[in-house]
């Protein structure tokens, strides 16, 4: 179906001014104080990050750098020790984008063609089948952690990269399953029926018909897997083998650490090169996953 | 005589709800069914059968001489048009015109002369290179005809086809229909609960009713033999008249509260004496006088009168019975008037109140 837009006909009267009433100052008063309660922190960790030790010693957390200096940031990313190691963050990152990635796109083809096959291609036990993926999600992680040790140690991956990202796809299915189940359940059945009769397959009403018109949901299942795995910890160390920790654990080892002076500086630095992923992607993407989540909302 | 669709014995269930039931139909060659029927009655499930979309639960369903009964919808020889268009959106018109020849595998110039002719056909040359989004709702159902009409297929099902359109369009549109029928003449089943649709384009009209056929037959004889009482009051509009009452003398005349009606000309069969019967008349098959007639007439009273141009509908009264009655706009009666209606004897129905069927 389309929108049509449509103006009022003939409007009349003096166009409406925009005049800052009490109500409006309300508003933006909230929201300014929200807004500066949430950039508070960032605010105080770049400052930080910028700063020397000496100077971090005068106190005064709020205050610019009097002297900039990126040498925190150096250090975060190349030689910062995170455990016997001390070659910096840039191990971890390049870890987690190994994770990331694989773990990222196989579940997301995984979950758009069994959301696929659930919404249209319903076989007998599909509902029964669809009901414990769903259950599948209410049970609590640390349930499973014990039990998948085990299997990953059966099928000889314990402690490898194959083991993390095994286990993010597993346990991302639900979640996008669900997702793609319902954006695909929220498209006309005419439009899949004309697909057959037109002589597609499975996989030809699959890619030529539906993912050309799935966008959305694709970019949303992307940001919530990639923000997902790449904030994970838990997984991440239990899973991976010390060789192979993410981000987060290396970060978590750095600010950890128990020898020596506390590097605020470092620590912010870090945390920020970590948090930069995540973030990045919101930025860019913020709008397109408002849409997304709308367009999957729209029937379930 | 051949046949282009045969469906034999088919049964259809949802679970336990039974939706198609031992349903039998043959179409021959070049014919134009119309499914005609109250929403919920199995119009669609029929269609997604024939189409291959359904998997039957019983019966079978031959095409063109093959039993197709297990084929999938694209082995078929049949193109459908839906009512929602469904046109993919991400393709332009001539992507959703050839979409079904790619998938064929069929060669690039065949692909070419066929969707070169069905917007020629269709007068939609101009629009080849825009996407659905930008059509109106008329050009999208032209479209959606057009993506049945360069399978080059003998058997068109269409699923209410027009019901997203407005009254001109669809008006427009119906015409169109019936010109493409009588161009490519080949097998057409077109579903819809629109009767003006059903009598202007069926060389036969299947009325159906909870995923039976009540009567197929043409659209003249739907009309004015209906098989029973649920057809002769779905059909027609406004609706027939049914007075209550019975059958006397053997039959040779229709007792409705205390009104003696002399059934001497009825077309149906022999009527016999019955303690329940209906009366079934047309309102376009009485007449206003003001004069009696003994075993002709049936005393009423005018209540309101509604002109629709050229005629006018007068609901009148008779006993507890409302009825209603199509007469020239010009001999309108005065509500409140005590008249009588002549009774068109030739072209009335006798049902059983047993079994609701016409005798
Ligand atoms: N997938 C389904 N599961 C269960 N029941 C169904 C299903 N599809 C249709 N039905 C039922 O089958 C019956 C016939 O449906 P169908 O769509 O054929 O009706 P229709 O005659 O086309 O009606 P309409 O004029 O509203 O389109 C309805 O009572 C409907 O509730
Ligand atoms: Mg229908």
């Amino acid at each position: 179906m389309t929108v049509q837009l449509k103006t009022a006909q003939n409007p009349r009267g003096p166009r409406p001014r925009r005049i800052l009433n009490p109500t409006r100052l309300m508003i933006y008063g909230v929201l300014i104080v929200a807004a500066l309660y949430y950039i508070m922190p960032l605010w105080v960790m770049v400052m930080t990050s910028l700063k020397g030790m000496p100077e971090i010693r005068l106190g005064n957390i709020f205050s610019p750098p009097m002297e900039v200096t990126f040498e925190a940031w150096g250090k975060a990313w190349n030689t910062a020790c995170t455990g016997l190691q001390c070659e910096g963050l840039k191990v971890g990152f390049w870890n987690s984008v190994q994770i990331t990635v694989p773990s990222v796109v196989i579940s997301i083809i995984i979950a758009s063609v069994s959301g696929y096959a659930l919404s249209f291609w319903k076989f007998k036990g599909s509902e029964t089948y669809f009901t414990i993926l769903i259950f599948g999600s209410f049970i609590p992680y640390q349930v499973m952690l014990f039990p998948l040790v085990m299997i990953c140690r059966e099928l000889g991956i314990y402690g490898t990269l194959s083991a993390v990202i095994l286990v993010h796809t597993i346990f991302g299915m639900p979640i996008l399953t669900l997702l793609f189940r319902n954006y695909f359940a929220s498209l006309p059945e005419e439009l899949f029926k004309a697909a057959r009769v037109d002589g597609a397959g499975f996989w030809g009403i699959f890619f030529k018909v539906l993912v050309p018109m799935s966008t959305p949901i694709f970019v949303v299942a992307v940001i919530l897997q990639v923000t997902g795995i790449w904030n994970d910890f838990l997984f991440g160390v239990v899973f991976a083998g010390t060789k192979n920790w993410p981000m987060t654990v290396q970060l978590n080892n750095i600010v950890n650490a128990t020898q020596g002076v506390k590097e605020y500086n470092l620590n912010m630095a870090a945390t920020i090169l970590t948090g930069l992923v995540p973030l990045t992607i919101y930025f860019i993407s913020g709008k397109l996953f408002v849409r997304g989540i709308a367009a999957g909302a729209v029937k379930g | 005589m051949t046949y282009s669709i045969q469906v034999k014995d088919l049964t259809l269930n949802f679970g336990a709800v039974s939706v198609l039931k031992t349903m039998n139909l043959d179409v021959t060659e070049g014919e134009f069914i119309v499914l005609l029927g109250p929403s919920g009655c199995g119009k669609s499930t029929l269609l997604n059968c024939l189409a291959g979309l359904l998997e039957p639960s019983d019966g079978e369903i031959w095409i063109k001489g093959k039993n197709v009964t297990w084929a999938e919808p694209n082995e078929r020889g049949i193109g459908m048009v839906f009512q929602s268009y469904a046109l993919y959106p991400q393709m332009t018109v001539r992507g959703n015109l050839s979409f079904g020849l790619r998938n064929a595998r069929m060669p690039k110039g065949e692909i070419d002369k066929r969707v070169a002719r069905a917007s020629e056909i269709l007068q939609i040359g101009p629009l080849l290179d825009r996407k659905p989004g930008a059509l109106s709702g008329g050009q999208r159902q032209r479209v959606a005809i057009g993506r049945a009409l360069v399978r080059d297929v003998d058997v068109f099902l269409f699923d209410e086809p027009l019901s997203n359109l407005d009254a001109k369009l669809r008006s427009e549109l119906r015409v169109e229909i019936k010109r493409l029928h009588s161009r490519l003449k080949n097998t057409m089943v077109y579903v819809t609960h629109d009767q003006i649709e059903a009598l202007t384009l069926a060389d036969r009209i299947a009325v159906m009713k909870g995923g039976v056929i009540q009567q197929l037959a043409a659209p003249q004889e739907i009309y004015n033999r209906p098989a029973n009482l649920f057809v002769a009051g779905f059909i027609g509009s406004p609706s027939m008249n049914f007075l209550p009452g019975q059958t006397l003398d053997g039959g040779r005349s229709f007792d409705f509260a205390g009104t003696r009606i002399d059934l001497e000309g009825y077309e149906g069969g022999a009527v016999g004496t019955r303690s329940k019967a209906i009366l079934g008349l047309r309102p376009e098959h009485l007449l206003i006088q003001t004069q009696p007639e003994p075993g002709r007439t049936i005393p009423a009273t005018v209540e309101i009168d509604e002109p629709m141009g050229a005629d006018s509908l007068v609901w009148l009264r008779a006993g507890d019975l409302a009825m209603s009655v199509r007469v020239p706009v010009e001999q309108r009666p005065q509500p409140g008037q005590a008249v009588h209606l002549r009774v068109d004897i030739r072209h009335a129905s006798v049902f059983d109140s047993e079994t609701e069927a016409r005798v």
